[in-house]
């Protein structure tokens, strides 16, 4: 083959390729990219199982799930560049890094790409708007209405909490303790704290049932304390009597729900968030909604978020996981 | 003899001042039943701290013992997983230990590196070989069989056989230390190192069988842990390794070494271990815990020092005498 044909095929084929791309730009197709953590984290997957749901039911549709091999924002940033290459309509991404994506994000945005960050969020120059997976009052109410659910009659129930500084597990009790007076049944004893080890959870636990005889449930909103409270409660031998609760992960409870120790806990549901994700990245490709504070986007069969003023939204509230569904989810995350 | 005689003593009170003042506050924790669950609840600390105690009377200190337990606690719950039976896995976890422990012993013994600077390091890589053999997975309850949870829990004569594996390892140490040549050595390697040298016992070697204890009964509590409370993660025992320090000092063992029973350290152990069950039932405010656990510790350590404070030596009896 001589330069001359190789230069030629080579002109020839660059030029079907941005024909290619020209035409899926203002074809019927719009191309939205998941950009995960990382490939081969089941919560990724799930969330692209969501996206393909809401690619479905949109229509036209297609998703492009992507991510870096390991959790690493240099990874993202090629992966950012190379759909940018591709003139993709738009990205969703769940970010490595709060800053170290900015530049790269703003330069697909400077190209016409739509960019939302969800789950893991982008600082609010590097994209139009962050979905989050729920919200700290959205959770507090959650972790008391899931004891309260289990308790027609209501009864004492106590809180294991992580450390005494755990930021995240503060803001949520104080949001459940804000919303106590709706479910007046509901006696909440005392906030006790296992430091996130599985030991001292454990102990803290045995402790509760101890001092509160008649304790119906313990809220444990941390994946340790969830996991040893149920352990502590299954060797008392006061399941059924003690039901634990709170935030955890589905693999990690599968055992405590099937043995009754656990009625049923919540966490984000991955999928619902992929789902939420690709509508909001439609809708502000479409141009049919606007990314700034106050405005409401639908977000299909989840209904519609409405931004804050960091042009920040939260999704729903924790999704609850019970006998019925924790296989199903239990070898996702 | 009479002063260790005494400070054991003193340590007892010290322990049935301390169930006094909580029977006041909440009479039900010194229940028999109770009592029982603290010393299970224990055991952990105990065998830890008695393989922590030989490595301080050699007048070393070992800082991976935490880690050794949750490298070994993570293989044994790897090979539940792998369907190997639960005897096969006890067995081979404490031989897995050992030659944790093996590896710190060398590295003291024939490089001469202080105990301190190896061990803080090899803690380091037992974590990081978890992560490596798991990415940072956890296992849970639902993935290890019932057998590999129910052994700890089984009860024999109303004592589950965890507490019993602990009450059998007091014994055996017991035995070592007192009934024993190597027992014997580990006392005059941390006592006079050179007088030990010249009595024709080997420093090193000494020191190296120290860690091999150590870490033997690191990879058997690792297998109990793990079995205990159903989870296996990187991060389990995490900070471990100083209350087990901090067991051994509360226990009269010497930080310089040579000196501690095994008595001492089993009630510094319990002493902890108790201060450990009673906070979250005597209703004291969690931002108090912490720092009620670590006055506990400085008095018990200020004590010890007081009474460990070794006299002048007199090196002319008789001249003094004279004078």
């Amino acid at each position: 083959m001589s330069i001359l044909k190789k230069a030629l095929t080579t002109a020839a084929l660059a030029t079907a390729l941005i024909a290619g791309s020209a035409h899926a730009q203002d074809g019927e197709k719009m191309r939205i990219a998941l950009v995960a953590k990382a490939l081969g984290i089941g919560f990724f997957e799930a969330a692209n199982k969501g996206a393909e749901e809401a690619a479905a039911e949109l229509g036209d549709v297609e998703i492009i799930y992507t991510g870096p091999t390991d959790t690493t924002a240099e990874g993202q940033i090629e992966v950012i560049n190379s759909l940018i290459a591709q003139k993709v309509d738009a990205i969703a991404i769940s970010a490595n890094d709060t800053d170290a994506l900015v530049p790269t994000l703003k330069k697909a945005m400077q190209r016409g790409i739509t960019v939302i960050s969800w789950d893991s969020g982008v600082a609010p120059e590097g994209r139009a708007m962050q979905l989050n997976p729920s919200s700290a009052p959205l959770i507090g109410n959650t972790i008391i209405k899931l004891a309260a659910d289990h308790l027609p009659e209501g009864g004492d129930v106590a809180v294991l909490s992580a450390t005494t500084t755990s930021t995240n597990q503060n803001t949520w009790i104080e949001e459940m303790n804000k919303v106590k007076g709706d479910y007046p049944n509901i006696n909440v004893v005392a906030t006790v704290y296992g430091d996130d080890l599985a030991d001292k959870s454990y102990r803290e636990a045995q402790g509760l049932m101890q001092s509160y005889p008649d304790l119906k449930a313990i809220i444990a909103p941390t994946s340790v304390g969830i996991v040893a409270a149920a352990q502590a409660v299954t060797d008392a031998g006061k399941v059924g009597q003690v039901n634990v609760t709170g935030l955890g992960l589905p693999s990690e409870m599968a055992g405590h729900v099937k043995s009754g120790a656990s009625q049923s806990f919540a966490i984000w549901n991955p999928i619902d968030l992929g789902y939420s994700a690709t509508m909001i990245a439609y809708h502000l490709a479409k141009g049919d909604a606007t990314a700034e504070p106050g405005a409401t986007i639908a977000i299909g069969r989840m209904g519609e978020v409405t931004l804050d003023d960091n042009t920040e939204a939260a999704m729903a509230d924790p999704f609850t996981y019970d006998a019925s569904n924790i296989d199903e989810f239990s070898s996702v995350f | 003899m009479n002063i260790l005689k005494s400070r054991e003593t003193i340590l007892g009170i010290a322990i049935l001042v301390l169930l006094a003042i909580i029977a006041s506050r909440f009479p039900a924790f010194i229940r028999p039943q109770n009592l029982a669950n603290v010393f299970t609840d224990t055991s952990p600390l105990i065998l830890l701290a008695l393989g922590q105690m030989v490595v301080i009377l050699t007048k070393c200190i070992d800082l991976s013992v935490a880690a050794n337990l949750a490298l070994c606690g993570m293989i044994a719950a790897l090979m539940d997983g792998a369907g190997v039976p639960v005897p096969v896995i006890v067995l081979a976890v404490i031989a897995l230990g050992a030659a944790l422990g093996a590896v710190n012993g060398l590295l003291v013994w024939t490089l001469g590196i202080p105990s301190i600077v190896v061990t803080l390091g090899t803690m380091t890589i037992f974590r990081g070989t978890i992560f490596l053999l798991t990415d940072g997975a956890w296992i849970n309850a639902h993935q290890m069989s019932d057998a590999f949870k129910a052994l700890p829990r089984t009860l024999i004569l109303g004592l589950p056989i965890m507490a019993w594996i602990a009450i059998a390892v007091i014994i055996a140490f017991a035995f070592l230390l007192s009934r024993t040549a190597l027992g014997r050595a580990f006392y005059a390697v941390g006592g006079n190192p050179h007088a030990a040298v010249y009595t024709g016992i080997s420093v090193g070697r000494t020191q190296f069988w120290a860690f091999v204890f150590a870490g033997a009964l690191a990879g058997l509590t690792g297998y109990l842990w793990v079995a205990r409370y159903a989870v296996a993660y990187v991060d389990i025992a995490g900070g471990f390794e100083l209350d087990v320090v901090a067991a051994c000092v509360i226990g009269g063992i010497a930080i310089a070494g040579g000196a501690g029973t095994v008595a001492g350290c089993v009630m510094g152990a319990l002493f902890l271990g108790i201060i450990k069950n009673a906070l979250p039932v005597v209703g004291i405010s969690p931002f108090w815990q912490m720092a009620i656990s670590g006055s506990a510790i400085l008095i018990a350590i200020a004590f010890n020092a007081r009474s460990n404070r070794a006299p002048g030596r007199i090196i002319l009896k008789q001249a003094e005498h004279r004078s």
